[in-house]
């Protein structure tokens, strides 16, 4: 399997309030096969966000990209593009799907338009045949009765329906990888279904790879191949989903499944993590998690652990998978 | 066992539109809700949003004017009361909001937020304040030094402990949660559920506990209710509702509710259609737009399905006994056979 998208040392740096310099994303290496979904999964503040921003170069001023970072897109460093060529990747080859498609979407445009100026600025069609292309999109994601509802507002459209219309939008570009931020975090659960559905027929359709961002591990349970779990600035897990969910090698893992209540089984007191998620001009040092870590070893507060490879595409960064560390 | 809060045929009624706001309308976000609340008990009022769930929560503790129906708690008519009375009630119930950031006096240090209780209700001396503020920032897991900061200086967590410290310092019988965890990352959430469930069981507090979350009302509820469109579907102990949800939209939210394990992935029930406008009730079941159940027809369109008793449920569907033959239930755990019900086109 070949990737599609490659991230390299992702390294993201913005100043800090004292004059020094934060990393909210740092040191982030992900890879995207055709056809895959991953999934990236964080609690708030993880940097899981940020990181889908700079795919697309898009994070905003005053942070900046160490320019030392790659991210790849078939043998393309993103980073070294300028202009015209980055505009064919923003919304182009990659497209992004935000959380909130109230605040997204444009309120006085009607979501058609709205669809069709999205073709247009990406692919030669125009006029009537850029219309007709934006009614095809819209009826692939779903909208019902797509030529009508061309010209509902945004305020006319339910969440479910309006989220349909973002993710219209981007695939106008016919985009390669879809990026997907916390699609249904808005939504309500029975709706939320409904999106998540829709993305994973997407992909089977269109070969595109999706990067699901995510705060629910149970939402990417079913959906994605793969998970990266996020914590402080930093991947600390990543492992095929059955894997992860059988066997999560990492303490942090394994605290947020303690903590995430369940409908099947017992109801068992949830075994909360200690203390709260670190600020980034703050992280802890050596391994970011010691100060919550139940499985705490005397090292970990001074060492930064090493990156330990499990399997194929499978790592932990964690002292306790190495040999003699205890 | 008495009912501490007995709430019957509950309706609120919005009027909307009129001059420049489009046609004028009635909306019934509660439509006829009854239930009792037993001391020490959690009933969990779970529904999507705009089912009418948290206008349930303020309108018993008068927050908001009911349209009709009755509110009994511990056996006084809480509609009846004068301002002086209600100000007296409103001490034995309390409420824990979703946004502790905006439910929180920005320019009040969070000492003074959980004293204001005690002061208004004269309920110590002064002098005596200080110290009980300390014990109750204790009893939330707060260090007591909590009482010098303002509500910016919290996180998230800590900002829902001083809310419900506050709600504590009156010491309520009652206690109403309107979604007291969903804004919180899912490793503090649980800190929370267990702070609450650690109060009930020390002080005997009864919960309405509201949210949108099946998995977390299931943490502390004993009951649950089900909330459609201004009305309950389906009433019932925690676990029948859970192992043999009778009402087709309650086994829809259950299919809908994320596993976090993919070898025990529930069958999906992805529904189709579209809810009901609230300016425009349909005559029967308002969930017939959207039900997948074989036997929905005609009657289900035009017939209000009333909520009965079923076994140990009260469901208000026409054919819910069908739901519990075994075969029927689609919630059961399969790994093979994700297959999405065909609803009725």
């Amino acid at each position: 399997m070949s990737d599609l998208l490659e991230v390299q040392d992702l390294r993201i740096r913005f100043p800090a309030p004292g004059g020094g310099v934060s990393c909210p994303v740092d040191g982030v290496s992900l890879r995207l096969a055709r056809g895959e979904t991953l999934a990236l999964v964080g609690e708030s503040g993880s940097g899981k966000s940020l990181t889908a921003l700079a795919l697309l170069r898009l994070v905003p001023p005053p942070g900046v990209i160490d320019p030392a970072s790659r991210i790849v897109l078939e043998g393309v460093n993103l980073l070294e593009l300028q202009g015209e060529a980055l505009r064919a990747i923003r919304g182009g080859r990659i497209g992004l799907v935000f959380q909130d498609a109230m605040t997204s979407l444009n309120p006085v445009i009607s979501i058609g338009e709205q669809v069709r100026e999205t073709v247009a600025a990406h692919r030669t069609l125009r006029g009537k045949e850029a219309r007709e292309r934006a009614i095809a999109l819209l009826d692939e994601v779903g909208m019902p009765g797509a030529s009508t509802r061309y010209r509902a507002y945004p305020h006319e459209l339910s969440g479910g329906l309006r989220q349909r219309a973002l993710i219209a939008i981007a695939l106008a570009g016919e985009p390669d990888v879809l990026i997907a931020d916390e699609p249904t975090t808005a939504l309500d659960v029975t709706v939320q279904a409904q999106i998540l559905e829709l993305l994973d027929q997407l992909r089977t359709s269109r070969g595109m790879a999706v990067l699901l961002i995510s705060h629910d591990l149970g939402l990417v349970a079913g959906r994605a191949d793969r998970v990266a779990v996020m914590y402080a600035g930093q991947i600390v897990e990543e492992a095929s989903t059955s894997r992860l969910f059988r066997s999560p090698s990492h303490p942090y893992t394994r605290a947020l499944f303690g903590s995430i209540p369940r409908l099947d089984g017992a109801v068992d007191r949830l075994v909360p993590i200690a203390g709260a998620v670190p600020l980034p001009d703050a992280w802890p040092p050596a391994c970011r998690f010691h100060p919550r870590c139940p499985e705490v070893l005397a090292r970990c507060s001074i060492e930064t652990p090493p990156v330990v490879p499990l399997a194929p595409g499978e790592m932990s960064r964690c002292w306790l998978l190495v040999k003699g560390a205890r | 066992m008495t009912a501490l809060l007995e709430v019957r045929d509950l309706v609120k009624r919005f009027d909307t539109g009129g001059l420049l706001r489009g046609p004028r309308a009635v909306v019934h976000a509660v439509n006829g809700v009854s239930f009792e609340l037993a001391a020490g008990e959690t009933l969990g009022l779970v529904g999507e949003s705009g089912s009418g769930k948290s206008t349930v929560g303020r309108v018993i503790l008068r927050l908001t004017d009911a349209s009709a129906g009755s509110v009994r708690f511990g056996g006084v008519d809480v509609f009846g009361l004068s301002a002086g009375e209600l100000r007296a009630i409103r001490r034995r119930m309390q409420i824990v909001f979703q946004d502790p950031y905006s439910s929180l006096d920005p320019r009040m240090r969070a000492g003074s937020a959980v004293a204001e209780g005690l002061e208004i209700h004269r309920l110590l001396p002064s002098a005596e304040i200080p110290g009980r503020v300390a014990e109750l920032f204790q009893e939330v897991g707060l260090d007591p030094s909590f009482s010098a900061k303002f509500p910016h200086e919290c996180s998230g967590g800590q900002r829902q402990r001083i809310g419900i410290a506050r709600a504590l310092a009156v010491d309520p019988a009652f206690l109403v949660c309107d979604e007291p965890v969903s804004a919180l990352d899912v490793s503090v959430q649980a800190q929370v559920l267990n702070l609450l469930a650690d109060l009930q069981r020390r002080r005997g507090i009864a919960f309405l506990f509201i949210a949108h979350d099946l998995a977390v009302v299931r943490q502390l509820a004993h009951r649950i209710a089900v909330m459609y469109f201004g009305r309950i579907v389906e009433l019932a102990p925690t676990e029948t509702i859970i192992r043999t949800p009778l009402h087709p939209y309650t086994q829809a939210l259950l299919s809908a509710v994320p596993e976090p394990d993919p070898a025990r992935q529930r069958t999906r029930i992805v529904l189709k259609g579209e809810p009901p406008k609230p300016m425009a009730p349909p005559p029967g079941c308002p969930f017939a737009s959207r039900c997948f159940h074989p036997m929905k027809n005609e009657r289900c369109v035009n017939e209000l399905p009333p909520l009965r008793a079923v076994g140990e449920s009260q469901v208000a569907c026409h054919y819910a006994e069908y739901s519990l033959q075994p075969s029927a239930l689609s919630h059961q755990p399969s790994a093979s056979n994700p297959q999405t019900p065909t609803p009725n086109p």
